[in-house]
């Protein structure tokens, strides 16, 4: 499909605005190069991003059982809410009470359902909040004199982002294998704790979709040996309304409210990565916090210990309107009905799957679970791309692909709360078809899909002659 | 209780006992008991859609929007054109996630292209990423590209928002950067304050905090004579009048994408763009898309240069970055094209021209402007009681600038009529 | 697989060609380029950087992972191969052709293997 700049028609414009009513002056020097932007008619504009929003798949497209990234429905009256003026159109340096008292609102709910102290709202994304909370743990450590604990224990199935933080952060990534079941290998964590450890990094239900029993134990562990955990609430939706990682022993958590509390993910973002934290850390977390006094609020500094900042402002505020709009709806009922429904729907379409295609762990699971083909690629040549690439023809959104990094060949499938039986049933009926392709006619899976609008891309020559921008005829 | 959980009770009993469960405890018994919450939740109750949106609806209420606003510092009043409106809420673009599978997300992927060639365009450098969280984090994010073991400082001008300081202050204090800030002198930052050579990289705004427009060419050509690596903010809209960064000589170009299209919010969601020169391609963080082809020829779009991320790279990656800010850079996007070059320099014109006319008149209420050197759309005044005269204004359904160091930091925009500006003036003068 | 006979290996895949007896060129076997499949990208050494035998010299990209370079020997960096910057493919299509980097006082050699040592150590691994 043509491009902006490829439609673009020298001359060709919108009327957006008037003439200026003011003596027009300019600067003494000026911008050299001429400004290369497309020259369109609103009509242009209007039909091109038509046509990309028809090449684009969304959670309203249909089924996205994408592992790790809980791509559940998201609410339309959310969406309503942040549209509206008194959010829109406030600065972020004037006094805003509504926005005020909405923000320590969701601190209450969140801390409540994370069984956390306090709560900050600048972090931006997942990862942003996981660099946050390690800063607590680097400053926890730092103001306490224990200079030599710079090590942070990571379990080998953990999402990339977390060594990746921990490595921002200065500290020194310990891996350590999972037990094969894919929760922690307690001797092994045994092994890695000690006088160097800062803290301990972990998702409860894990990558494998498995609620770590000895989750007690292992904070214990970490405890003792004098460093501190940290909950990455990737997997919250879970567990949300029925256990708390402040109670599994986690010192700060992070969450995701474009996962658990259903703001949209916007093709990538923007996101938001509230950190909570127990009491004791409080006072490091970053930006001012809100404080109400006879019902006017008003921001207040943390005082000199506080990191510092970790973005501009108060972070991604409209994104925190539409998760306190969730909130409002679902209620102290609503947020373990959405966990137990998650975790019920996971398991029907796990039931209707197996005995057909292989789990990577048998038994029950959370909110998600892992599929692994290493025997049928062995068998058939058909690998987890093969069929994540085959779905897309049902009109499915593939699941995540090989993740966790500790089984082979996965595709790690979360249903959500938000899909009906009937969808569950379907897709799994998909899953079925696809299989009785592999038996009859496996090399034809090899280029799947057949029906989107380009065929695999070659990704070798996009990375090794890289063109990552339009190049305008230049 | 509102609930968005399609199956029906009956629908879920027949699943669970198809799935071998009597009851939802069962799909809980992974969980220590003592683990399980023993009480019901401190929320309140759940509600229908029509309570919710009452609920927003009054906090919304509890803030003032005003009429007239003159206040800038990081956060602008644009107009925004209803095709902007009109794209981004559209619920593809909306609830797509990150386009890791390419064939079904060419809609998102060709977005980001063209956003990154928009990006390269305005700023003149060679290569754009998908954008990060905003212009402080792209800011602190460039400091880390230039992190090397040898070079363990690193100037930052305070001519920049003193939210990207702190940005920049607290991801180098994690990675134990040491920072040295270069005082400002009558508004701008002195060449001659760049004297140490073991500095890895420099950051400078255009225009700076205080709106003024600092002399850009001069900190690029002392820093470069040191062999420090040139990290320059600038606000997207000066640049369709300001030389570019890339004619400003700049390694690195980032910045608040806030101004192109996206309303304040209270602060956020914005965007933060970050540009390089094509040496430092490798170095960016965060997502890029790059065009190939399929395996039948036709042009494609994809996630490229993946190698340089964390989930490949894990600890070893420069960034931790994962999710962006897709939606706001589809955002300035469709506000580029909808204002084309014409538009976005008569934004830019308009800006500069109210600014200095706003200047003048205040000038003449008797509000000095604080520093001589020239500036683009925000300028700082003296001002006996700031927050008095903010009080004031405020009454009068004008937001004022902000109150800095003893006096006001104004901002005008092309949203700022003659009209608007000769009535603050009158109230000025009141 | 090629394992030509002139040259040494390492147990991680390296190949050494000795150019005096203290200069030699290191590059990545036959059998490393097809474990790790197309190429897109190489991370070389800066010149003038020390390598410690053993240790991670540098890395090679492919599209969805990067994998360490070690150094067969140890010695200092005097050049490295610019013109793999632009075309990372010629590691496939040329392993032998295609060195990495130049070493200058090179050390730590007894661990290298012939061919025919490292044909079996890959067969070994291969199994």
């Amino acid at each position: 499909m043509k491009t902006l700049f490829e439609r673009s028609v020298p001359g060709r414009h919108c009327t957006v605005l008037p003439a200026c009513d003011v003596p027009v002056l300019k600067p003494s020097e000026t911008r050299e190069k001429a400004l290369r932007l497309p020259e369109l008619s609103e009509t242009d504009i209007s039909r091109h991003y038509t046509s990309l929003a028809k090449q684009t798949f969304g959670v309203n497209d249909g089924f996205y059982p994408l592992g790790s990234c809980t791509m559940k429905y998201n609410p339309k009256v959310n969406e309503k809410a942040a549209q509206l003026e008194g959010f829109t159109d406030v600065h972020p340096l004037q006094d805003a009470q509504g926005s005020l008292e909405l923000l320590k609102t969701a601190e209450k709910y969140l801390c409540e359902i994370t069984g956390m102290d306090e709560m900050t709202f600048q972090p931006a994304a997942g990862a942003h909040g996981e660099l946050t909370g390690l800063m607590l743990i680097k400053r926890y450590h730092e103001l306490n004199g224990h200079t030599l604990r710079n090590k942070i224990i990571v379990p080998d199935s953990a999402h990339g982002t977390n060594p990746a933080s921990s490595a921002m952060c200065g500290f020194t990534v310990v891996n350590i294998p999972s037990a094969p079941d894919g929760c922690v290998d307690l001797e092994k964590l045994r092994e890695a704790a000690g006088e160097d450890t800062a803290g301990l990094m972990l998702t409860n239900p894990n990558t494998l979709g498995i609620f770590d029993k000895n989750i007690k134990a292992i904070t214990d562990i970490v405890h003792e040996a004098g460093g501190l955990c940290y909950y990455d609430g990737a997997n919250l939706n879970a567990v949300m309304g029925i256990a708390r990682p402040g109670d599994m022993g986690f010192d700060c958590v992070h969450l995701n409210l474009h996962k658990s509390f259903s703001t949209p993910h916007g093709g990538g973002g923007p996101g938001s990565g509230p950190v909570g934290c127990k009491s004791f850390l409080a006072d490091y977390l970053p930006g001012e916090k809100v404080v109400e006094e006879n019902g006017v609020y008003r921001w207040q500094s943390r005082g000199e210990n506080s990191i510092g900042c970790v973005r501009g402002f108060h972070g991604n505020f409209l994104v925190v309107v539409k998760a306190f709009a969730y909130l409002t709806t679902l209620g102290k009922q609503g947020v373990p009905e959405v966990a137990k429904n998650a975790v019920l729907n996971a398991n029907y379409i796990k039931h209707l799957l197996e005995g057909t295609w292989q789990v990577a762990r048998p038994g029950i699971c959370m909110h998600e679970f892992v599929l692994t083909l290493e025997e049928l690629k062995k068998e058939t040549g058909v690998s987890a791309m093969d069929v994540a690439k085959a779905l897309q023809d049902y009109g499915i959104h593939p699941p995540t692909m090989y993740f966790p990094l500790n089984v082979h060949e996965a595709l790690m499938i979360e249903p959500t709360e938000t899909e009906s039986k009937e969808t569950l049933e379907e897709a799994a009926a998909a899953f079925m078809d696809i299989w009785k392709t592999i038996q009859e006619n496996p090399e034809s899976l090899h280029d799947t899909p057949h029906h989107s609008y380009i065929k695999r891309p070659d990704e070798v020559t996009a990375a090794r002659h890289p063109v990552l921008r339009d190049p305008l005829n230049d | 209780m509102g609930s968005y959980i399609p199956s029906t009770d009956l629908q879920r009993q027949e699943m669970l006992e198809e799935a071998g469960f009597s009851c939802f405890e069962d799909l809980y018994r992974d969980v220590p008991e003592e683990l399980k919450l023993n009480h019901e939740l401190d929320l309140p109750d759940g509600k229908s859609e029509l309570e919710t949106y009452s609920v927003l609806k009054k906090l919304a209420h509890k803030n003032k929007v005003y009429s007239s606003v003159f206040r800038g510092a990081g956060a602008y009043r644009h107009y925004i054109p209803s095709i902007v409106t009109s794209v981004v809420n559209k619920e593809e673009f909306v609830t797509a996630y990150t386009p890791y599978q390419a064939e079904i997300s060419q809609g998102v992927l060709q977005s980001i292209f063209e956003y990154q060639t928009m990006i390269c365009e305005l700023t003149g450098m060679d290569v754009s990423n998908a954008s990060v969280y905003d212009g402080a984090v792209a800011a602190a994010e460039a400091v880390s590209m230039c992190r090397s073991p040898k070079k363990k400082k690193v100037y930052v001008s305070q001519g920049v928002h003193p939210d990207t300081m702190k940005v920049i202050h607290t991801y180098s204090w994690a990675a134990s950067d040491e920072i040295i800030e270069l005082p400002l002198h009558e508004g701008l930052t002195d060449p001659q304050d760049i004297k140490d050579s073991d500095v890895s990289c420099i950051v400078i705004q255009q225009p700076n905090f205080y709106g003024v427009i600092e002399d850009v060419r001069a900190l690029v050509s002392a820093a470069h004579e040191k062999g420090i690596t040139v990290i320059l903010s600038m606000n997207p809209i000066a640049m369709a009048s300001l030389p570019t960064p890339a004619e400003y000589g700049a390694d690195i170009a980032v910045g608040e994408g806030q101004p192109l299209g996206m309303p304040l919010s209270y602060g956020g969601p914005y965007l933060g763009f970050m540009a390089a020169t094509s040496k430092l391609m490798r170095k960016l963080p965060g997502r890029i898309v790059g065009r190939t082809v399929d395996s039948e020829g036709n042009t494609a779009y994809v996630l490229t240069l993946q190698a340089r991320e964390q989930h490949i790279r894990r600890e070893k990656a420069s960034s931790n970055i994962c999710s962006n800010e897709a939606l706001c850079a589809l955002t300035a996007s469709v506000y580029l094209s909808a204002m084309g070059p014409d538009g976005l320099k008569e934004v830019a014109s308009q800006c500069y021209s109210k600014a200095h006319y706003l200047a003048a008149k205040l000038e003449e209420a008797g509000l000095k402007r604080r520093y001589a050197a020239d500036f683009f759309h925000e300028f700082v005044t003296d001002c006996d009681d700031p927050q008095k005269l903010v009080e004031k204004l405020a009454e009068k359904d004008i937001l004022a600038g902000l109150p800095v160091e003893g006096g006001i930091l104004w901002c005008a925009t092309e949203m700022n009529t003659k009209e608007e500006m000769d009535a603050l003036v009158r109230e000025v003068l009141k | 697989m090629k394992t030509p006979e002139e040259l040494k290996y390492s147990k991680t895949h390296e190949w050494v060609r000795f150019i005096s007896e203290t200069e030699a060129e290191v590059g990545l076997s036959d059998f490393a380029q097809d474990a790790l499949g197309d190429l897109v990208f190489v991370n070389l050494p800066e010149p003038d950087a020390e390598a410690v035998k053993g240790e991670t010299i540098c890395d090679v990209e492919s599209v969805k992972a990067v994998s360490d370079v070690y150094a067969p020997v140890s010695g200092t960096v005097t050049e490295v191969n610019e013109e793999l910057l632009d075309a990372p493919e010629k590691i496939n299509s040329d392993p032998y052709g295609a060195w990495l980097f130049r070493l200058t006082d090179v050390s730590d050699t007894d661990d290298l293997m012939d061919a025919e040592a490292y044909k079996a150590h890959c067969e070994a691994e291969a199994h």
